[in-house]
């Protein structure tokens, strides 16, 4: 693989992170603060998408910052997945931006630099952990977006985001550190490297069982992605402010578990290590448990939030399943439903936020009838909805196709079932709520008057169109994201 | 010049001497002259380091006088990488404790600097030696010193932590000593190499497995190894906070430093893993301390103690990895002597700060931290990340290679101790940080409309700069710590 020595990725990272003191010092002047959050998102999203042309023409930025020790050093490598992840996450953070300044200010939240700041070095540790060029860098990243979210989830700081920071700290950090630490340094133990390449580190070193033991660790130690049983945290963050949410609770954060364990399969061990132990069928009976158990648990949530948190939780581990189908199409549809469920999951947090930015309500019970109010947000609702359960005309449906292709090509016809069943379930626990809201009667209601419209302001309700109409559109282009990744794991 | 090595030791001599002096004329000449004596004798160390580094090991004779009858300072990668951290931790401190010396001790600042700087001439002159019986001399200068300034601090129960301090410190010592005394009778020479040289011989004697058990003990009693810690979280947190600042992240070091020097240069590794077989007993032995370092720190309610406990389970790391028995465990101790240095200098600097505005410093009095002292808490933070692991801190890279020495020599059982005292330490430092960030509870939510805005009281800008400097040094350690392993511990160890 060809590749080019480029400081682009590591510009691409700092950018949000200079801009931290200048947020800091602009505390007292929102309007100047916020602009330059947006001056910082433009930048970063420019060096992003300029990498892209080199990367779509097959080649590879490399840098190496540190050489710790030989085969471990903190280096960036841009390739087709880390492309995909960072495109996603810095063009949404962009749009969530917008929308954060709608919901904070619309709410009068205190400690709204802070809130920027952190954000703003979340954003910074997940494009870090985009473009990883090796498990140890990924695990520096991974790290620094756990300490970075602590202060986001428990912005409020009260008894209930105390109780929640606890869990999410014990979750992430405790599993990051008591499973992936360990399983890391062994690799590097073993092979002396820790480098991603599509082939593997291990040539021969591991048996059957330590692969095994060796692949539960970090299956199950990155937290982040949400297996059960490690999957409490998301749903208790959801205490934190809707655009903490909606960015890192389905996009940011989460995803970057996801990436490190598909980085993990395809990089570290290898699509045709795993496949020779027939280790997939491990990792897609797990990740099919997470599907069918967080969605069933899902209908049976009220707040809105929570079941979008259960939703994501199911949604997350489609991906995992995905790539542990091990064959092409599985792996094309795991990984492009980042992209997918990335922007079908911030239209519903969006949503959720602005109704409750608009009319103060979280509860499901509470939203009959609402859509005549908010005919904006509930149309985006729907087609976030769709996109989650993969119906056309969203991009979700591209990775579902996928998805049920993979497991007919990797003969798994029975794991088939899984998704055609939750499916099922997700459409169930979404569109009743689109179905009441537009249909429904809500309680302080009377016939005589119309309803007039009274949406949430243009900060919540422009992001949330732009991102329905992306998830639209993904349906119709999905080739660049489709490239990456064929591009990334050479298949 | 070539006198750089004495001039590193022998400045905070003279200083202390004249600071002594200038306390009963002058008091305020005290500072000063602490401040340049220092200066010069970090000056100094920068230099050696460097021309150790291009030009190989350093043997100065004081005064000329040739060994086995002279004393000769032996300077390589390894003690004058120590004594940079030394000379450096000591001067930096000296910047920060200018205000804390003139809140707690301004009565005896002079007599205070006098001490300090014979404190510090006693641990770099341990550091620097290449004499066994010297060796003894000096570790007992920096003894005595800490016994002066923990009775110097708190006024109810400084004294009595001196006392108990004093009492394990002397069987420490006399241990020492008699091992020595064993060394001496068997090879008739002081000097380590010397005796190193005579000692290859003399593998299969009993004499010298008492002497090297001897020597062993004693170290290990002065540098606090679980179960020989009891005298530690009472001395530290009873001193005066200036005097925390340095003998917290200094003392323990050094004493490690010696052990791994007696190890290596004097008995010799062969010695040590092949003849002796110790290995084995002696990880079990730190993988306890670090596990009952740990635990111990969970059951305390006050800062500072929560700290000690933490260095008697950071102690555990080096002993382990320094008895592993291979070159990745060694580095990973010698790495760890740096980086824990830096750690325990930020995360006492923080306290310092706190105590400076709190006075006490019970979990209690933190409440609201963060709102008070955010740059403060900054360091604080960061340095707490340390001391967890968090990369790309210092105190990941020497966990990593900590850990990978582990798997090498099979100690499964220190590894899972390391990670479990990281879990431990993440609760430990989260607990604090709750009580900073949450409390006092808000009314309601914490909207901005809200009167629970705390107004910003920092501590002096002397001990906020230090801090600053210190906690950015924990990163840039962290991501050269390629580089240091590869310009300093490796081709020692080669």
């Amino acid at each position: 693989m060809e590749t080019i020595i480029s400081i682009k990725p590591l510009l691409a990272v700092l950018v949000s992170l200079f801009v931290i003191p200048v947020l800091v010092s602009s505390s007292g002047k929102p309007n100047v603060r916020e602009s330059w959050i947006f001056v910082a998102g433009a930048i970063k999203l420019v060096l992003v998408l300029s990498m892209l042309p080199v990367i779509l023409g097959g080649k590879q930025i490399v840098l190496t910052l540190f050489e710790i020790a030989p085969g471990a050093a903190i280096a960036f490598r841009v390739d087709g997945l880390g492309m995909l992840f960072a495109i996603v996450a810095a063009s949404l953070y962009i749009v969530t931006s917008i929308y954060s300044i709608g919901y904070m200010r619309g709410l009068n939240e205190h400690g709204q630099t802070r809130f920027v700041s952190f954000f703003a070095l979340a954003i910074s540790a997940t494009i870090g952990a985009a473009f990883s060029a090796n498990l140890l860098t990924l695990y520096l990243f991974y790290e620094i977006l756990s300490l970075a979210t602590y202060p986001l989830v428990t912005h409020h700081q009260d008894a209930t985001s105390r109780i929640s920071g606890r869990r999410y700290l014990t979750f992430i950090l405790g599993t990051s550190i008591a499973l992936v630490l360990p399983a890391m340094i062994y690799c590097y133990h073993v092979t002396g490297t820790l480098e991603f390449s599509t082939a593997g580190i291990f040539t021969g070193q591991l048996s059957k069982p330590a692969a095994l033991v060796l692949l539960l660790m970090f299956v199950f130690g990155f937290a982040k992605a949400g297996i059960m049983p490690f999957h409490t945290w998301l749903p208790a963050a959801m205490v934190a402010p809707t655009p903490v949410s909606a960015l890192l609770h389905a996009v940011a954060v989460v995803k970057v578990g996801v990436f490190s364990i598909v980085r993990v399969i395809t990089g570290i061990f290898g699509v045709d290590l795993l496949a020779d132990f027939n280790l997939g069928v491990v990792v897609m009976s797990i990740a099919s448990v997470t599907i069918l158990v967080s969605s069933c648990i899902a209908l049976s949530q009220d707040e809105l939030k929570r079941r979008l948190a259960y939703s994501t939780i199911s949604q997350l581990s489609y991906i995992i399943f995905g790539v542990a189908l091990l064959s092409p199409q599985g792996l094309t549809g795991g990984v492009i439903h980042i992209a997918m469920h990335a922007f079908g999951k911030i239209t519903l947090f969006f949503c959720a936020g602005a109704i409750f930015v608009a009319t103060g309500k979280k509860y499901i019970s509470q939203m009959q009838g609402l859509g005549k109010k908010m005919p904006f947000t509930f149309a985006a609702f729907f087609v976030g909805a769709l996109g989650v359960i993969g119906l056309p005309p969203t991009g979700g449906f591209y990775s579902k196709w996928n998805l049920i292709l993979g497991t007919l090509e990797a003969q798994q016809t029975i794991f088939m079932l899984v998704l055609l069943v939750s499916s099922f379930l997700n459409a169930f626990y979404f569109l009743p709520i689109v179905f009441k809201a537009f249909f429904g009667k809500s309680e302080e209601e009377d016939n005589k008057t119309p309803v007039k419209i009274q949406e949430a302001n243009l900060c919540l309700v422009i992001p949330l169109i732009i991102t329905a109409i992306i998830s639209v559109v993904l349906f119709f282009y999905p080739t660049m994201f489709v490239n990456l990744i064929k591009i990334g794991l050479s298949i | 010049m070539d006198n750089y090595p004495a001039l590193i030791v022998i400045t905070p001599l003279l200083a202390a001497l004249l600071a002594g002096i200038a306390a009963w004329t002058e008091e305020r000449l005290s500072y000063p002259i602490a401040l340049i004596g220092l200066a010069v004798s970090m000056f100094a160390a920068f230099k050696v380091l460097m021309q150790v580094i291009t030009s190989g090991t350093i043997n100065y004779r004081m005064a000329g006088w040739a060994p086995p009858m002279g004393i000769e300072y032996t300077i390589d990668l390894l003690n004058a990488m120590v004594l940079l951290i030394v000379a450096s931790i000591a001067f930096f401190n000296l910047i920060a404790s200018y205000k804390s010396v003139e809140q707690e001790t301004s009565d005896r600042a002079g007599s205070f600097y006098a001490i300090y700087l014979l404190f510090v001439t006693g641990l770099l002159g341990v550091t620097a030696t290449g004499d066994l019986f010297n060796l003894y001399v000096l570790i007992e200068i920096t003894s005595l010193t800490s016994y002066t300034m923990v009775a110097l601090g708190d006024r109810d129960r400084g004294p009595l932590a001196s006392l108990n301090y004093i009492f394990i410190g002397v069987i420490g010592a006399s241990f020492y000593l008699l091992g020595v005394g064993y060394l001496y009778l068997k090879t008739g020479s002081l000097n380590m190499v010397d005796v190193a040289n005579i000692l290859s011989g003399l593998h299969g004697s009993s004499t010298i497995l008492v002497a090297f058990i001897l020597c062993m003990l004693g170290i290990w009693i002065k540098m606090a190894l679980f179960p020989m810690h009891v005298w530690l979280p009472n001395a530290y947190s009873y001193s005066p906070v200036a005097f925390a600042r340095i003998v917290a992240p200094l003392m323990t070091k050094v004493m490690v430093y010696v052990m791994i020097r007696l190890m290596i240069t004097v008995f010799g590794l062969d010695y040590i893993f092949e003849t002796l077989n110790l290995s084995e007993a002696v990880v079990w032995l730190a993988t306890f301390a670090i596990i009952a370092g740990a635990v111990m720190a969970l059951a305390q309610k006050n800062l500072k103690k929560m700290l000690a406990y933490i260095i008697v389970c950071e102690i555990g790391y080096m002993v382990g990895g320094a008895w592993m028995g291979n070159q990745l465990g060694m580095t990973g101790a010698i790495l760890h002597i740096l980086n824990d240095a830096l750690m325990t200098f930020a995360l006492f600097l923080a306290v310092g700060s706190m105590v400076y505005k709190l006075k006490r410093v019970d979990f209690i009095d933190l409440k609201g931290l963060f709102g008070k002292m955010p740059w403060t808490m900054a360091g604080f933070v960061l340095a707490a990340f340390s001391i967890i692991g968090v990369p790309p801190t210092c105190g990941f890279f020497s966990k990593w290679y900590l850990i990978l020495g582990a798997f090498e020599a099979g100690a499964y059982h220190f590894a899972a101790a390391l990670v479990i005292s990281s879990l431990i330490c993440a609760v430990l430092f989260f607990k604090v940080f709750e009580i900073c960030f949450f409390e006092p509870m808000p009314e309601g939510h914490g909207h901005e409309d809200s009167s629970s805005h705390v107004a910003i009281e920092e501590a002096p800008l002397s001990m906020l700069i230090v801090s600053g400097l210190v906690s950015i040094s924990l990163v840039v350690a962290g991501l050269y710590s390629g580089t240091i392993v590869n310009t300093i511990i490796l081709p020692f160890l080669q």
